[in-house]
């Protein structure tokens, strides 16, 4: 039974809008990071993905340019409580990047310039779940919200989908990221709330 | 520091405030069952209307660890949602539920003897008074610097406290728009010489945490580093408007 703060009557999301619970809705973009920012550019940007077996497959930022775009628009959800509606992205389906990379893996450990990590199953990063994103709103994505690109995994919660991405290591097992080691939930559906462990 | 298994909500009673400033209060709640906090920690507050409706937000704990009694200062969010109601429609006696203690990252713990740098913009300085009063309440001696600032003398948070100050605890004041007569700098942004003169050298390795609003963060952060310092010992923590 939920405890009733007197006199709190709050702000019901519009109408069409489905907010997961807790959530509030926000119209500016906040941004959330643990540390400063790293400046990458395009010429030193890499992306590598590494299987369970040690092979690399490596994307510099031409080649990611010449692989088929997509152009998703979704709903945001950070942990921190704000959901932001309609983002329009630019960005690489990772169906796309993973096509042709043998793997019997089912985690995948997303890496970053800057140091941080974020891990979740990989079967959350394939059929249209996830990109590469590098536009946002119809320009280049900025430093300070992932640019040059970052992982966009818009069906949990944001801290999953980070910025300057650098690579994703495939694994057998799960392997806990940045957050997830520091008490946060390990998988992270905005839907069922799951925020921090135990959850 | 993972919490210890699943975090559950808390009912909290408010049974003090005090004003902080014009747009800042603190609330003092006293939450049965409530684990204990590091410094920078922050806590989940949820609000639940009477048809049920609920939403949440998080706010940094402002207290040292004592016992049972949480206090969070609380920034007016102007047409917020939340803010506006903690600040001026919740009395003593009313209840909200909390969940925390949260975060394991922007943190000081007492055992830790290295310098510290704090840099604070606005209600950015919450979550490091914290530290502020952690370090005092263990009679801690690891040398803090504390770069605080504020639009103008009225938005500061704190102000008999930090005038008390503490042993080996250095506050500068920043104002970027108006600044009380005769204050030695000039109004104005954070700048590389703030952080050389009132802050610490790159080569004593600080940890540096930081705190305010994204701009301000931003450009503290990339100041930081420009000095030499560290980016794995810089911290940060940003809040945008929607705070709510």
């Amino acid at each position: 039974m939920a405890i009733i703060s007197r006199g709190f009557h709050g702000r019901r999301p519009a109408p069409g809008r489905d907010l997961p619970p807790g959530q509030y809705e926000v119209h500016d973009f906040p941004v959330l990071s643990a540390g400063p920012t790293p400046r990458v550019t395009h010429e030193d940007w890499k992306f590598t993905l590494r299987t369970e077996t040690g092979t690399e497959h490596t994307w510099d930022w031409a080649r990611l340019m010449e692989m088929p775009g997509e152009s998703p628009t979704v709903d945001l959800h950070c942990v921190t409580k704000w959901s932001k509606f309609g983002t329009r992205w630019e960005g690489v389906s990772l169906d796309l990047l993973m096509e042709g990379v043998e793997t019997a893996a089912e985690f995948a450990l997303v890496h970053s310039y800057g140091g941080y990590t974020t891990d979740l199953p990989l079967e959350d990063l394939l059929d249209g779940k996830a990109w590469i994103a590098h536009r946002y709103d119809g320009e280049e994505l900025a430093p300070e919200h992932g640019g040059p690109a970052r992982l966009l995994v818009p069906h949990l919660y944001l801290w999953k989908s980070a910025k300057w991405v650098r690579g994703i290591d495939l694994l057998l097992d799960d392997e806990p990221g940045f957050w997830e080691g520091l008490g946060y939930h390990s998988y992270g559906d905005p839907w069922r709330e799951q925020r921090y462990q135990g959850d | 520091m993972p919490p210890p298994g699943r975090l559950r909500w808390l009912v909290a009673e408010l049974v003090g405030r005090r004003t902080e400033s014009r747009t800042a209060r603190t609330l003092v709640f006293d939450v049965p069952g409530w684990p204990g906090h590091l410094a920078g920690q922050h806590v989940d507050v949820r609000l639940t209307a009477e048809d049920g409706y609920s939403t949440q937000r998080s706010y940094s704990l402002a207290s040292a660890p004592d016992g049972q009694r949480v206090e969070l200062t609380v920034q007016r969010v102007p047409d917020g949602e939340v803010s506006p109601y903690l600040m001026d429609d919740l009395e003593p006696g009313h209840l909200v539920e909390l969940r925390g203690p949260v975060g394991g990252w922007f943190v000081w713990r007492p055992e830790q003897r290295e310098h510290v740098l704090l840099v604070a913009g606005g209600s950015g300085l919450v979550p490091l008074m914290s530290m502020v009063r952690v370090r005092g309440a263990v009679d801690g001696r690891a040398p803090f610097r504390l770069l605080y600032s504020v639009r103008e003398p009225d938005d500061r948070l704190y102000v008999p406290e930090l005038l008390r100050g503490a042993p080996g605890l250095g506050t500068a004041y920043l104002y970027t728009r108006a600044a009380p007569p005769e204050h030695p700098r000039p109004v104005g942004r954070l700048s590389a010489d703030d952080l050389v003169r009132s802050g610490w050298p790159a080569d004593l390795r600080p940890m540096c945490y930081v705190c305010g609003p994204t701009g301000f963060v931003e450009a503290a952060a990339s100041l930081l580093t420009g000095l030499g310092h560290a980016p794995e010992r810089i911290r940060t923590e940003r809040f945008g408007p929607s705070g709510g």
